[in-house]
Order: C-alpha cells, then structure tokens, then sequence
C-alpha cells in the first residue's frame, strides 16, 4: 500500500491518465464536429491509423514532433476525403463509405509499416517537454499536469477553442444546423454542403491529430493496428457527450482512468490478465451505453444527405 | 418476389437483362477493385503480377480449390447471418466477436464432450450452445435499439471488443491446453472432425452453408416471415402498422444473425481448425459484408461472390508474400470493393442500369438527392 500513496506513482499514474485520454479526446471532438453537422464518419478509426502512420513517418524523416503532428493532420484530412467527396457530395451511404475507409486505412498502414519499417524497428524518442514555471512546482500534481510537450497544450487550446465556436459563434450555429434541420439552413442563405463540407475536412483533421498524438506521445512509435478500436470509442463517446465538446472531455478522461488503472494496479501487486486491461474500456462504454441509453441523442438528420426541397 | 424486387419490375424488358444488369453492377465494382489495387501495389513497390498470379496458383491449381471451398464453409454462414440483420435494416457489425464466441466454444467444449459422448451427439451439443451463446451476446445490442433506439452499429461494436477479451480470457484460462506453453486450446482428435465429403478434402460444413444459403434465400423469398423482414427493414412504422411487434423483431433479427456467424466460428473449428489460439481473429465479417451487399441481400446470390473471395484469400495469404506484401493488403482490396461499389450504385442509378444493390427503404434514403423532381413528387 505504500507505493500506491508514493508521490511519484500518483504523478506517473495522472500523466498516463492524460496521455491515453489526449487521443480519444481529439478524434471524438473531431467527430463530435461532423455528427453536429449531420455526419456519422464510421471511418474514424481508419482515419486516426493514416493520421498516426503519416505522422510517425513524417517525425522520423524531418526528426521534428511538430512536423509531424502537422503530417498527421494531412494524413487525416486526405483519408477523410473520400467522405468528403462520396457522402457530403455525391449523397452515397455513409455507413458503407465508413467502413471502407476504415478497412483501408487499417490495411494500407499495416502493409506500409511492415514493408518499411519491421527490419528495423524505429522509436522515436521523446518530445521536448514545456514545463509551466511555478505551477510546476506544484507537489505531486504539478510533474504530472504542467509538464507536457507544448503539443499538449496547443491540442488543449484548440479544443477549448472549438468548444466555444461550436457553442457561441455563427459557424458553430450553422454547423449544428445542418445536423438539425438542414433545410432551416438553407432557408436561412446558408449552404449545406459547405458547412458539411467543413465539418468533414475538420473532423479529419482531428482524427489525424489524435492518431498523431497516439503515435508520437501515447506510445512514441507506430505499430500495424495501433489504434485498437479508439475510433469506435469515439463514436461512443461521441453519442453519448450530445454535442457538448466539454462533455467530450470530461468523458475522455474516464477512458484515460480505465486505461490507466491495469498498469498501476499491477505496480501496486495485484496481477490484471491483459486482455481485462484491453476489455476495461470497453466495458465502461457499454455499461455507459446501458445507463445512459435514453440520452445518447444524436441530431435528427445524422445520416441523411441533404438536397434542397426534398422532403 | 422480394419486395424491392417487386419494385424494380416496372419497366424492365425480362428477367435475362435484369439478370444481366445486376450481373454487370455486381462484377463491374469487384473489377474496378482489383485493378486500383494493382496499382496500390505498383505504387508501393510490390508486383501485382505476383500477386494476382500467386493468388491462381495457391488459391485454385491442384488441389489448393479445395482448401478454397473449405474457407467458403464459414464465409457463406457468416454472409447469411449478416443479411438476416441486413434486410431487416439492422447494422451488427458486431460478427467479429460473435464469431469468436461460437468459434471458443467448439474449440472450448469439443476436446471434453467428445470423451463423454458419441460424436455426432458432442457436435450437436456444440453448434447449439454457439448458436446459443452468439444469439445471447447480441441481446444487449438488440435490446437497446429496441428499448431506446442506441445505434446498433456501435453497440454491436464495442460488445464485440469485449467478446475478443472473454474469448481470450476463455483460451488462457479454462479452456487452456495444459500440454503446451503457447495459449492455445486442445487440439479436437482428427476422427472426431467433421468427415470430409466423400473423394475430397472439403469438409461437410461446406454443404451445410450451401443448404443454409438456399434455405435462407427460400425464407426471404417465399414465406410471410421473409416478407416481415423486408416489410420492417423498409419500415419499422409502416410494420407496427400491419401488426408487427418491432422490438420483438429487432431481438428475433439480431440472434438469428449474431448466432448464425457463431455456428459459422464453430463450424470452422471442427471442420477446419480442431484448436484455437489466444488472439487469433481471421475478421472474416469485415471481408464478406461488401460481398453480400455485392448481392443484394440474397444469400444465393452470395455465393459466387463468397467463392471468389474465398479463392483470393486462401491463394492472398501466400501470394502476398510472395509479391512482398502483407496480409493486411487483403483489407484495402476488400475497402476498395466497397468504394466502388457505392460509386457504381450511383452511376447506375443515374443511368437506370437496372436495379439497385440497395433495399427499397435504404436506397429511398442514398439515392433521393440525385431524382429528378418530378420523380421525387412521384414517389
């Protein structure tokens, strides 16, 4: 019992917390952003895999984090765009499009990775970190919270950022719109498919950025299915955060907490097998599933492309 | 006649050019894959030409055909477990873990049952508590839709995530071969397998998918339980409206399908495996759903398509490593099958090729932005 109240494993149990959270979090807000706007991208976690592949590989040529979380973001966007262009545009069935991109990024990754990268395995060493001066000195809480990679920080801003644009600005009312009632948008002079088409590019370019950050952060390499199923997680996540990117957060932090809670439960003694560690997540949404099952709302017209005057 | 079948009669000039209509939007997608993988392949450095020839050569020449139709046995049940879920609009891409399950209990059970009793009683027992177990794990799932209306998809999903886990769990722990140091099952004595049919390699679970294929397409086609099915998937309003109870048939749909695939796990393992080992997961669900909405939701129709994939995977795996590639490659060309084919549904549908891959309710939904308003008033 000793170790567990040790200053050092609760400041190393907190920052595993926020390393496993930080991924989840970007990629639901992403997708939080497209199903506001009427969107359900089944791709996500395809998505994440070419966000984290690209950045991992872009990190290892131009030997800069930054760049490559930038790479990640590309990665994202440019896998989404098949979305983009079949479903915002074209009208086609999304769940169909989803999941075939999901399948090819999970397959065009684990190809690419094994014929560049198994002979020598590649590591990536670990950021820089930007310790906050004075919180930092904080006991206990301050090693764990306030000294991450500027990275960190830069994914905080953005996401608190997006909060506030989808809860208070014009763009995020247009946006909620277009899942709502598209046809009130369009009533309204705005345009469907732009807003749509902006909701899909940025929820890309989150997925990308939490699959950089799992790969350049989390566990500091890439490997062939690296993501696990977090993009499924993030749908759930998603549904069940109704919109709130708040929400989102706070919900990501409990995953962070089931990731989290195997390995220092093994450090404290008590051996977990490693598929419980593996299932834990997994159990927590779908126990959240079952109590919350009345509110996991999601906009009326996710799902459904739009077309002026159809009814 | 199927409902959407029903629908697309009208202005089709006889059952040969709608069958080679379908035919073309069916194989045309499938091609098109084929080909942009090739030159995925070029592109990254590896020779489609291997590839495609090592998939002839490992998948159909001497007597590779026969392991080729041995895969159909669980790929055919897993399709037809999936259209059941399908037609009547239900998504349960949860057949990863419910595959799984049905596979750990053959593999799980078989090795104790068949010492106590006769082998056609424990292979019985077997396919019973798969079914069994693959139709409870989707209550879950199923009560949900029907209670509140939780999206199936995500549901389905993650109970399969968890299904992976107990599966795992299972092979590590009770059911462990205590003989060997690798987590793995014991190993089903080969007299106690499924008998092969008679002058071949291919076991009798082959036959039995082909059966099930036939009968499931009899039930959609040609009984009231069918026409139920089709009448909820295209709309759960209107089939409250004739007397359906719909949660009862979101439950019924959902453990018909969840367990078919788990016979389909249970059959593979005494047909094919005769043990099982801590995380292997062939994802044969992720393969075969392009094939069966390749076939519209008919499960005779799935069987060609089930076949070739059966050949491209059993000669992929080979030929893969051959043309330097991974086995991973397998799922961009099954991604690409189904790019195309949404994308050839949609040229199709602007050009009135004929009909459509789509139930009648789904398609409403996919296709009605590209109608002409006036057709769109029509309808």
């Amino acid at each position: 019992m000793s170790d567990m109240l040790s200053a050092t494993f609760i400041t190393v149990f907190i920052a595993t917390v926020i390393a496993q959270a930080m991924p989840l979090m970007l990629a639901a807000v992403g997708e939080t952003i497209g199903e506001q706007a009427g969107i359900l991208n089944l791709g996500i976690e395809g998505v994440m895999l070419v966000g984290a592949y690209t950045a991992f590989v872009v990190t290892l040529t131009s030997g800069s984090f930054w760049i490559g979380m930038l790479g990640g973001i590309i990665g994202g966007v440019v896998a989404n765009l098949a979305m983009l262009v079949l479903n915002v545009w074209l009208g086609l069935n999304q769940i169909v499009i989803g999941l075939a991109v999901t399948l090819i990024g999970e397959g065009i990754t684990g190809v690419l990775y094994l014929q560049n990268y198994t002979k020598s395995p590649a590591s990536l060493g670990t950021q820089p970190k930007l310790p906050i001066p004075g919180l930092v000195d904080i006991p206990v809480i301050g090693p764990a919270l306030f000294q991450q990679s500027g990275i960190f920080w830069i994914c905080i801003l953005l996401t608190l950022g997006l909060a506030f644009a989808l809860a208070r600005t014009n763009w995020g009312l247009s946006t909620r719109s277009a899942g709502q009632k598209p046809s009130s948008l369009d009533a309204a002079g705005g345009s469907v498919m732009r807003t749509r088409s902006i909701a899909v590019v940025l929820s890309g370019g989150l997925a990308g950025l939490g699959g950089a950050y799992l790969a350049l952060l989390t566990t500091a390499t890439f490997s062939p299915f690296l993501t696990n199923g977090l993009g499924f997680i993030a749908i759930v996540i998603t549904m069940l955060s109704r919109g709130r990117i708040l929400v989102v957060m706070i919900t990501s932090l409990v995953y962070g907490l089931a990731v989290a809670i195997g390995p220092a439960l093994q450090v404290i003694g008590f051996t977990v097998p490693a598929d419980i560690i593996k299932m834990l997540p997994f159990l927590i949404v779908i126990v959240m599933l079952i109590v919350f099952a009345r509110s996991s709302v999601v906009p009326p017209a996710l799902g459904t492309p739009y077309t002026r005057g159809a009814r | 006649m199927t409902a959407p079948d029903l629908q697309n009669v009208t202005g089709t000039n006889g059952a040969a050019q709608r069958f080679a209509q379908g035919f073309i939007r069916s194989v045309v997608p499938v091609l098109l894959a084929l080909v942009v993988s090739g030159l995925v392949m070029l592109a990254i450095g590896a020779s489609p030409l291997d590839f495609f020839a090592g998939v002839w050569k490992y998948g159909i020449t001497g007597s590779n055909w026969q392991r080729s139709l041995s895969l159909m046995a669980p790929l055919l049940i897993v399709a037809v477990g999936l259209i059941v879920a399908f037609r009547g609009q239900l998504w349960n891409l949860g057949y990863n873990g419910q595959y799984l399950l049905g596979a750990v209990v053959a593999s799980g059970l078989g090795p104790i049952l068949f010492q106590v009793m006769p082998a056609f009683l424990a292979t019985l027992v077997i396919f019973i508590v798969a079914v069994l177990a693959g139709a409870v794990w989707s209550l879950i799932p199923a009560i949900l839709k029907a209670r509140y209306g939780t999206n199936e998809i995500i549901t389905s999903l993650v109970m399969s995530f968890i299904a992976v886990g107990v599966v795992n769990l299972l092979i590590k722990g009770v059911f462990k071969d205590l003989g060997t140091s690798t987590p793995q099952t014991a190993v089903i004595p080969d007299n106690d397998l499924l008998p092969y049919i008679p002058g071949t390699e291919i076991h009798i679970g082959f036959v039995i998918a082909i059966v099930l294929a036939v009968v499931a397409q009899f039930v959609f086609s040609r009984t009231s339980f069918g026409l139920r099915i089709d009448i909820f998937g295209a709309s759960p309003k209107a089939a409250r409206h004739v007397g359906l109870n719909s949660t009862w048939m979101v439950i019924l749909l959902f453990a018909l399908s969840s367990g078919l695939i788990a016979f389909a796990g249970a059959i593979d393992i005494l047909g094919q495996f005769s043990y099982q080992r801590a995380d292997w997961d062939p994802r044969y669900g992720d393969a075969v759903m392009p094939l069966v909405f390749l076939a519209r939701f008919r499960p005779v129709a799935a069987i060609p398509f089930v076949a070739f994939y059966a050949v491209l995977a059993t000669g992929g795996t080979l030929a893969a490593q051959q043309a330097g590639l991974n086995v991973d490659f397998l799922l961009v060309i099954v991604g690409l099958i189904l790019l195309f084919m949404t994308i050839t549904e949609y040229i199709g549908d602007r050009r009135r090729l004929g009909q459509s891959y789509l139930p009648a309710g789904l398609k409403r939904t996919v296709l009605q932005p590209f109608r002409r308003a006036s057709e769109r008033n029509s309808a």
